[in-house]
């Protein structure tokens, strides 16, 4: 295994603010380095489960409970591990945690677990869990890095909720399965619960974010 | 276990059930990659090959090793570390015998291995009950499809460099928007076969 993967994530290890403290760690997550929006992290999943919001929301749960879970153990484990082997140990942690939470879900919520279908699984590939455990708890203690797992975890729910809340209301006129625009002088949109719309959705939320963030980004990422 | 002949499931994964125009797998390199054709034709190509093996040897294994031992739940750990252990092979493989290989596609060995698209085939495979046959056409038809979108995809931004694109567009948010209309285009093909 090489030790920096040119494309994907590069990024996870260049853009990671890594010298905070608690409070700064969280806003960092949520807001200043948004994994979904600003580095572009995860983005399969990002849009295979936000046509509706309630199955976006329970992949952002899950997506917290992986991030917290296998960050508190990467940083808890940073100084038995060699580190020509990190990769690997990393890896057999963060899908440790995956399975516990897809046995959950099949045990308790089995309609969901069905719908999410193998994104569950997907999220051992995602690279935000696997940049924040190579990028930050290798490098810091034990409840920053739960910090730091639960900021990027909720920055990633958030972007997630989001985008399944537009999609939902504009593709069905529905949020959670209740009827919110009127049919009478809304048409949902069909396409928006389609694949294009995941893309089109997407897009405009990164650009939103960019406009947002306004033209200062590239001194405040450096 | 579903009817649909290898060659049906081979056709659908490239076209109307698209890896990454409607599961949207493999989208990390798929957007870091796709900024040049050459480049994306030797990731398509690797793709396609490693998620071809791959699925075949993760469908002994679940069906013969796990299944029959009932350990499912081990699943995801064994798919990665088969995908991560043959990549591996591969790329000492390739260099060993062939280095103008090597250095064609030796590069994007790395890369697949965090390439979400593979393991998303391996677990499809498991989810709609393949067959062995059924498993190679659509591991081979799955990498062509998502060869294909990131080759048109690499084609598009080429041409794209010399627009003019709002600013708080520019970049990915611009990207996106295409892969929208590419994934729509590809719906053109619905009907034409059909899966699931």
């Amino acid at each position: 295994m090489k030790d920096s993967n040119p494309a994907a994530c590069s990024a996870c290890a260049t853009k990671g603010l890594c010298g905070g403290k608690g409070l700064v760690t969280l806003k960092d997550g949520v807001w200043t380095v948004n994994p979904l929006a600003i580095q572009m992290l995860g983005i399969c999943s990002a849009l295979a489960v936000t046509s509706r919001l309630e199955s976006s929301l329970v992949m952002g749960a899950a997506l917290i409970f992986v991030c917290v879970g296998s960050n508190l153990f990467v940083s808890l484990l940073r100084q038995y591990t060699p580190h020509r082997i990190r990769m690997i140990a990393e890896v057999a942690i963060i899908a440790t945690f995956v399975i516990l939470f897809d046995q959950f879900l099949k045990a308790f919520y089995w309609d969901m677990s069905k719908q999410l279908g193998p994104y569950v699984g997907l999220i051992i590939t995602n690279c935000i869990v696997m940049g924040r455990a190579e990028a930050f708890a290798l490098q810091n203690p034990p409840v920053l890095s739960i910090v730091d797992g639960l900021a990027n975890g909720l920055g990633y729910a958030g972007g997630l909720a989001i985008i399944g809340l537009a999609r939902e209301l504009l593709g069905t006129g529905k949020i959670f399965g209740h009827t919110v625009l009127l049919e009478q002088w809304y048409t949902p949109n069909q396409l928006m619960i389609l694949a294009p719309g995941a893309f089109f959705t997407l897009g405009v939320v990164i650009a939103v974010f960019n406009a947002l963030r306004g033209p200062q980004d590239e001194e405040e990422n450096k | 276990m579903n009817g649909n002949s290898a060659l049906v499931i081979l056709i659908a994964a490239i076209f109307t059930n698209n890896i990454l125009l409607t599961n949207f797998l493999g989208m990390c390199s798929f957007i870091a990659c796709s900024g040049q054709i050459g480049t994306s034709l030797g990731l398509g190509t690797a793709v396609t090959f490693v998620m071809t093996m791959t699925t075949m040897i993760n469908y002994a294994i679940y069906h013969h090793v796990l299944a029959p031992l009932g350990l499912e739940h081990l699943t995801f750990i064994v798919f990665i570390a088969v995908i991560a252990a043959f990549v591996q092979f591969v790329e000492m493989f390739v260099e060993r015998f062939s280095l103008k290989l090597y250095f064609a596609l030796g590069i994007f060995l790395p890369l697949i291995t965090v390439n979400c698209a593979i393991l998303g085939a391996s677990l499809f495979m498991v989810i709609r009950e393949y067959s062995f046959t059924q498993t190679v056409g659509f591991g081979f038809g799955a990498g062509i499809g998502w060869a294909v979108a990131i080759v048109l995809m690499a084609g598009l931004r080429q041409k794209m460099r010399y627009s003019n694109v709002p600013k708080p567009f520019e970049g990915v948010a611009v990207a996106m928007i295409i892969t929208g209309v590419l994934a729509m285009a590809f719906m053109g093909f619905a009907g034409m076969v059909s899966i699931q």
